[in-house]
């Protein structure tokens, strides 16, 4: 296929000659004058841009996901179903309950950020697990700041409609919606954008063009291009391989597909790895994990990537795949250097491989940042101890994000926990450590000294935490990330 | 341009809390709960902001070419190889501004383009006009620039210690405070200082210039002050303001951002349109927007206070400084207004304030909704805070301790008499609302069982004067345009960036002729409507506007009367017995014979009667003498009071808002709905500013801080889980549009009760009296440091 094609508001649409790094919002904007989505920052940190397609979710069928018009390129749609804020208001003038919801609670003001929450609303109106636990709804609508309302009454409409799950014609739509296939060859004046949707295709593509750049959900690699206004000659999108979204449970524990989206995962690893589904709990913000991806947030190797160092502590490897065959590293080798990974040309990273943790382990993630939601990390950390049959600690894992160049083990603070008791008295023996692993740095979203007292004090709070159960879950309307309630002692 | 018919009253209108809906429409929209007049429009998509105005043939764009260094010389500039980028229509610099090349709302100290010099980083030198984004940005990257760097001043502390600095003192005085503090029993003594915030409107600044007959330009520009871009363009270009017409379709969002600072891109725009004689747009991206503007401004106060034993407030000496950045835009007034609010709602018997605005190499700081007034407020509550703290007594009644109250405590420290003083009555209902004490010990009781979570619940209180303060500002016009088959379309000079204000002058004009805000349509705010407006602007849209509103009705209502005593068939005399009301004109002693309004307007048509009214209205009595710091600046005052239960984590320095109860008084609210919705929005806005909201710059002038990857705005899960916001109940205000009170900065400084609630979880992780020195923004890192501190004191 070398036609762009895709389902805008109901009708399908070919174009032929489009930039492939053109954004799915200018396009809207600046070739349809579908004015409603708005830009208000593009880089995914405000949620204006919000639109809607109909992805696979993990039971295979077709669901509206609100995502960031702004980060997603237009050939990133191919095939797909896409809805704009224009499309919700039925031909007779009715509105949509999520838009009706919105007016009637005051929930605009100056209405520009109202089409984007609108968005945000419609995949929550279709959503049926929305209502099962309380911070689901702050989940959806994170990603969407409002600066006027205070968000008092967009949280007012939102508890109307969300869940609500009307068999209305986009809930009819929905079965049509389903994803057709991704392949695409695109070539418009020198840019190439290349989808492959078999592995042998992949590596055919890379034989051709080893210099290729991956990309599959754009949540990072798109800002070169809106921030930096960058033009990739080159791009190969993993996104149309179905076998690097897989999720599955294996003899030996747990493989992640490197293209499961973020989204996908935290629903997945709930019941398996909570740990890991705590953290991605505050990544980013809907839109952004219903396109960032596993594999996306370990090859940016950014030092505050989130799922790296609850990945790290959970003893994970990565599976490394080329025309040759696979190969695997621990996790925390395949970071070699600041935003460098261990990497060879024409090898992508296929799978994370996750070991079943022991019958008395214990795991907590923790991110600390200067907002709560749709944040980067200050300070990230995952922990991992597994207990012997005496109480003492036979397997320490630590990893931190923000407080090297990498995703990195505290291996001396690990060292001081491991054959000793899992007790106040232990932690702190280990900690002083922590200075001896880590020299962090300060900038705008804290200082060293911070980045090294809240490391210190999440160890801490890791023992207390988990003194009372191995896999404490996040309670409603918690102060911080570390979840410490009870009596003192 | 045309706004689209008002959607207000196709949906029923909710129902007010607690009340039924009522069964009918009623006979007039004031004081009922209306819905926005553009909320279904915000949810379609279909509302159309300037940047989403289709694109007029031929319509350029522009990229402004900035200042890379703070301060520096700019000893060349050559845009020869830029001017030959495909695509490029023109590059302008200083020498092709025809007119006066200044854009200073006040004082001209406001280059549009520098020249020689450059005075922050992202200053405008000139501007790149082109057909698109891709070739503005080449172009940009063409244009050389020499500079010879120079030293730059970054901080408030170095333009003071330095000598840098764009204002004069203003002193407020009264009684003797330094013998006063002398004799206090207790005498605290510190600095308090209050960050920048960035507006962060979701819309940034965008104007379309259209280039019309007679070298005439019609702008649509996205500002809070039309009249104000009108002249600036007017002196740019130097042409009659009759030229240059400037209209408002709607902001998304202004905050004070739209007041002055939407013009040097108007004019950029309107330059280019002139000259190039085609339509132009300038819209500036987020990251662009928010280096190249200016924001609140950051304050340093010393203080000296004096209180006694029991907590009362003997004397206040304060050292004020703004950082004003490089030019003076509205510091002035800003600082002003600071020291109009160090007393807050206290009465301070002894007094030297003094407050200086600073000059920094850093973009000109301007109006952020509070326009001084929190900077002023932050530093009195933090006293407070710390007097209570200190004297270990109840935070609560420290504070109604020193409220104003019957005279001599009614006089401010500007020598205006505190008149329709509802604080006490306020506060009292809000102790007693929100359960104030019994949930102070059910915390002391959590915190004792607490090891690294603790809880803190503050009260605090808020009294803002109304008012522009330079007093000539406080007027405003109104255009009612009434047609033949009944219906009208409503101009003034007030702008719509959100704040309810258009739903808020159809419910005036509405209740005024007697018909339904159906039938009224608000048009587009433009300066050939309404000329010579001030800013939608100090919380005074409402008050203004609306009264100007009513006085064109009234006119209107008064000529239409013969007519309807015509057709009712009495006397001419007998007018001042006929009402207009439910769409109807009548008789009070006749109801029954009532006249569709309809009918009156065709007949009055046929009989030849002007169906178009002016309305005026300036606020009367106020003034202010800046020399000798006494005065009325302020027609009244505003008041509040919120109450905050925070909870903190003593490890990472985190907090949550765990409910908030707010009691704000708008005398009697004209639409309760978006009174409401002014409240939440502007605690929240003070929130951020107080808590996660961060502007930070490098000791290079570079702003670390240019989006919202690294500047957070409170989020969804950062308002309160449990949000309980009153209008008090009962309170008309004598002397203003049908007894309502301004209502859009005043709640902002709600928010610093969530300082001195988290200043009551620090304390708690020490022993009680120990030292808590906060610093806001009230981060986790400050917080962190802060609960550091008071566990090892």
């Amino acid at each position: 296929m070398n036609r762009l094609r895709f389902n805008l508001n109901g009708r399908w649409v070919e174009e032929p000659k489009l930039s492939p790094t053109t954004t799915l919002l200018r396009y809207l904007r600046d070739r349809l004058s579908l004015t409603g989505t708005k830009e208000g920052c593009a880089e995914g940190d405000c949620g204006a841009c919000t639109v809607a397609i109909a992805e696979a979710g993990l039971d295979g069928k077709p669901q509206w996901r609100a995502v960031n018009s702004c980060l997603v390129l237009m050939p990133m749609v191919q095939g797909k179903t896409v809805l704009t804020v224009e499309a919700l208001r039925a031909g007779d003038g009715t509105y949509h309950p999520a838009q009706e919801a919105m007016a009637k609670a005051l929930g605009s003001q100056c209405g520009y950020c109202t089409p984007g929450i609108v968005m945000a609303l419609f995949e929550a109106t279709y959503r049926p697990d929305i209502k099962r636990e309380a911070w689901k709804l702050d989940d959806q609508l994170c990603g969407n700041l409002c600066r006027c309302t205070g968000y008092r009454p967009i949280r007012t409409a939102a508890e109307q409609v969300a869940g609500s799950c009307p068999k209305d014609r986009f809930a009819e739509g929905l079965s049509a919606a389903a994803p057709q296939s991704m392949e695409l060859r695109l070539e418009t004046e020198g840019q190439k954008f290349f989808t492959p949707v078999r592995m042998g295709a992949l590596w055919d593509v890379l034989d051709f063009a080893p210099e290729a750049r991956f990309v599959v959900g754009g949540t990072d690699l798109s800002l070169e291009i809106t921030k930096k206004f960058a033009k990739p000659a080159l791009l190969v999108s993993l996104e149309g391989i179905p076998e690097l979204k897989r999720l599955e449970e294996t003899e030996a524990g747990f493989r992640i597909g490197a293209g499961a989206v973020v989204s996908d995962l935290e629903v997945w690893a709930t019941s398996r790895l909570p740990s890991l589904a705590r953290m991605a709990r505050y990544f980013g913000a809907r839109q952004i994990k219903h396109r960032g991806t596993v594999g996306g947030n370990l090859c940016n190797a950014s030092p505050i990537g989130d799922l790296a160092p609850a990945l790290i502590s959970l003893g994970a490897s990565v599976v490394l795949a080329s025309r040759a065959g696979e190969r695997r590293l621990k996790l925390e080798d395949f970071f070699v250097g600041y935003r460098k990974t261990a990497l060879q040309p024409k090898e992508i990273l296929a799978f994370v491989e996750v070991p079943r943790p022991g019958p008395s382990t214990r795991a907590v993630t923790y991110k600390v940042s200067k907002r709560r939601e749709l944040d980067i990390s200050t300070v990230a950390a995952g922990f991992l101890v597994e207990l012997g049959a005496g109480g003492e600690v036979i397997r320490a894992q630590l990893a931190f994000g923000g407080m090297a160049a990498t995703p990195k083990r505290a291996v001396k603070t690990e060292a001081a926990l491991l054959g000793q008791p899992w007790s106040a008295a232990t932690i702190d023996g280990a900690v002083p450590k922590l200075a001896e692993d880590f020299t962090p740095m300060t900038d705008h979203r804290g200082s060293a000294g911070y980045r090294a007292k809240v490391a210190a004090n999440l160890l801490r709070g890791f023992f207390e935490e988990t003194s009372l159960g191995p896999s404490p879950v996040l309670q409603p309307l918690h102060a911080g990330t570390v979840q410490t309630y009870g009596p003192v002692g | 341009m045309s706004t689209a018919p008002t959607a207000t009253q196709t949906l029923p209108t909710p129902r007010p809390a607690g009340g039924e809906a009522p069964a009918q429409e009623p006979l007039t929209p004031l004081h009922q709960p209306l819905l926005h007049e553009s909320g279904l429009k915000h949810t379609s998509g279909e509302a159309r902001y300037v940047d989403d105005l289709p694109a007029p043939a031929g319509m350029l764009l522009c990229h402004v070419i900035t200042s890379p260094h703070a301060h520096a010389r700019l000893t060349r500039r050559d845009a020869t190889k830029a001017r030959a980028v495909p695509g490029v229509h023109a590059i302008y610099f200083a020498e092709d501004v025809p007119g006066l090349n200044d854009v200073g709302p006040v004082i001209h100290d406001e280059p549009l383009f520098a020249t020689h010099e450059v005075l922050f980083m992202g200053q405008s030198i000139g501007v790149v006009v082109a057909e698109t984004y891709d070739a503005c940005r080449a172009a940009a990257k063409l244009v050389e620039l020499d500079f010879e760097p120079l030293p730059a001043i970054t901080t408030i502390d170095q333009a003071i210690a330095q000598n840098m600095w764009l204002s004069e003192p203003h002193v407020m005085r009264r009684g003797d405070a330094d013998a006063e503090l002398w004799k206090s029993d207790v005498k605290l003594e510190g600095e308090v200082r209050t960050g920048g915030q960035d507006h962060f409107y979701l819309e940034t600044q965008a104007t379309l210039a259209l280039p019309e007959e007679d070298g005439s330009l019609r702008l649509l520009c996205s500002t809070q002050h039309p009249s104000e871009v009108q002249a600036i363009v007017s002196h740019v270009l130097h042409v009659g303001r009759h030229l240059v017409t400037v209209e408002v379709p709607r902001m998304g969002g202004g905050f004070g951002g739209k007041e002055t600072q939407a013009a040097p891109f108007a004019a950029m725009a309107a330059l280019a349109a002139r000259n190039l004689r085609r339509p132009v747009k300038i819209w500036l991206n987020r990251d662009q927007d928010m280096a190249q503007t200016g924001k609140r401004h950051p304050f340093l106060t010393r203080y000296q206070a004096g209180f006694s034993k029991t907590g009362e407030l003997k004397a206040l000496k304060l050292e004020t400084y703004s950082d004003g950045g490089f030019s003076n835009d509205l510091s002035r007034a800003i600082l002003d207004r600071a020291l109009f609010h160090s007393d807050n709602t206290y009465f301070v018997p002894a007094l030297f304030f003094t407050g200086r605005v600073a000059k920094t190499h850093l973009p000109s700081n301007t109006a952020f909704r509070g326009f001084g007034g929190p900077q002023g407020m932050a530093v009195i509550e933090t006293i407070m805070s710390r007097a209570a703290e200190v004297l270990q007594l109840e935070p609560a009644e420290v504070r109604r301790r020193n409220f104003y109250s019957e005279a001599p405590r009614n006089v401010t420290p500007y020598y205006q008499e505190v008149r329709h003083d509802r604080m006490p009555r306020l506060w009292d209902e809000l102790l007693k609302s929100s359960d104030y004490f019994a949930r102070k010990a059910a915390i002391e009781t959590f915190n004792q069982g607490q090891k690294h979570a603790k809880r803190g619940l503050a009260i605090t209180p808020v009294k803002f004067g109304i008012s522009f303060t330079t007093s000539f500002l406080n007027q405003a016009g109104a255009l009612v345009v009434l047609y033949a088959d009944g219906t009208v379309q409503l101009n003034h000079g007030g702008t719509e960036m959100g704040q309810g204000l258009h739903t808020k002058m159809l419910a005036i004009c509405a209740h005024e002729l007697g018909i339904s805000p159906r039938d009224v349509r608000a048009m587009n705010t433009a300066t050939d409507k309404v000329p010579n407006t001030s800013a939608t602007a100090a919380s005074s849209g409402t008050d203004l506007n609306g009264a100007a509103v009513k006085v064109a009705c009234e006119t209107l209502r008064e000529r239409l009367k013969p007519v309807a005593a015509r057709l009712l068939g009495v006397p001419a005399a007998s007018t001042s017995d006929i009402l207009f009301a439910g769409g109807k004109v009548f008789l009070q002693s006749r109801p029954e014979l009532a006249l569709p309004f309809a009918q009156v307007t065709q007949a009055a048509y046929l009989a030849q009667v002007s169906m178009s009214a002016t309305g005026f209205y300036k606020t009367p009595d106020i003034h202010y003498d800046k020399a000798a710091g006494r005065g009325k600046p302020f027609h009244y005052f505003a008041y509040g009071a919120a109450v905050s239960e925070v909870e903190l984590s003593g490890l990472t320095g985190e907090h949550r808002l765990r409910r908030v109860d707010i009691l704000h008084d708008v005398g009697a609210s004209l639409v309760p709905t978006i009174d409401r919705g002014q409240v939440e929005g502007g605690f929240i806005q003070g929130v951020g500013w107080l808590t996660c909201e961060e502007v930070l710059f490098d000791d290079k002038g570079y702003l670390l801080t240019h989006s919202p990857d690294t500047y957070k705005i409170p989020a969804f899960g950062d308002a309160p889980a449990d949000f309980r916001v009153s209008l008090l109940e009962g309170a008309p205000q004598p002397d203003v549009i049908h007894g309502s009170k301004a209502v859009g900065e005043p709640p902002l400084m709600l928010a610093l009760s969530v300082v001195a609630a988290l200043r009551h979880a620090v304390a708690a992780f020490g022993k009680p009296g120990a030292h808590v020195d906060l610093k806001m923004p009230c981060t986790p890192e400050a917080l962190l440091t802060a609960v550091d501190l008071v566990r090892s004191a």
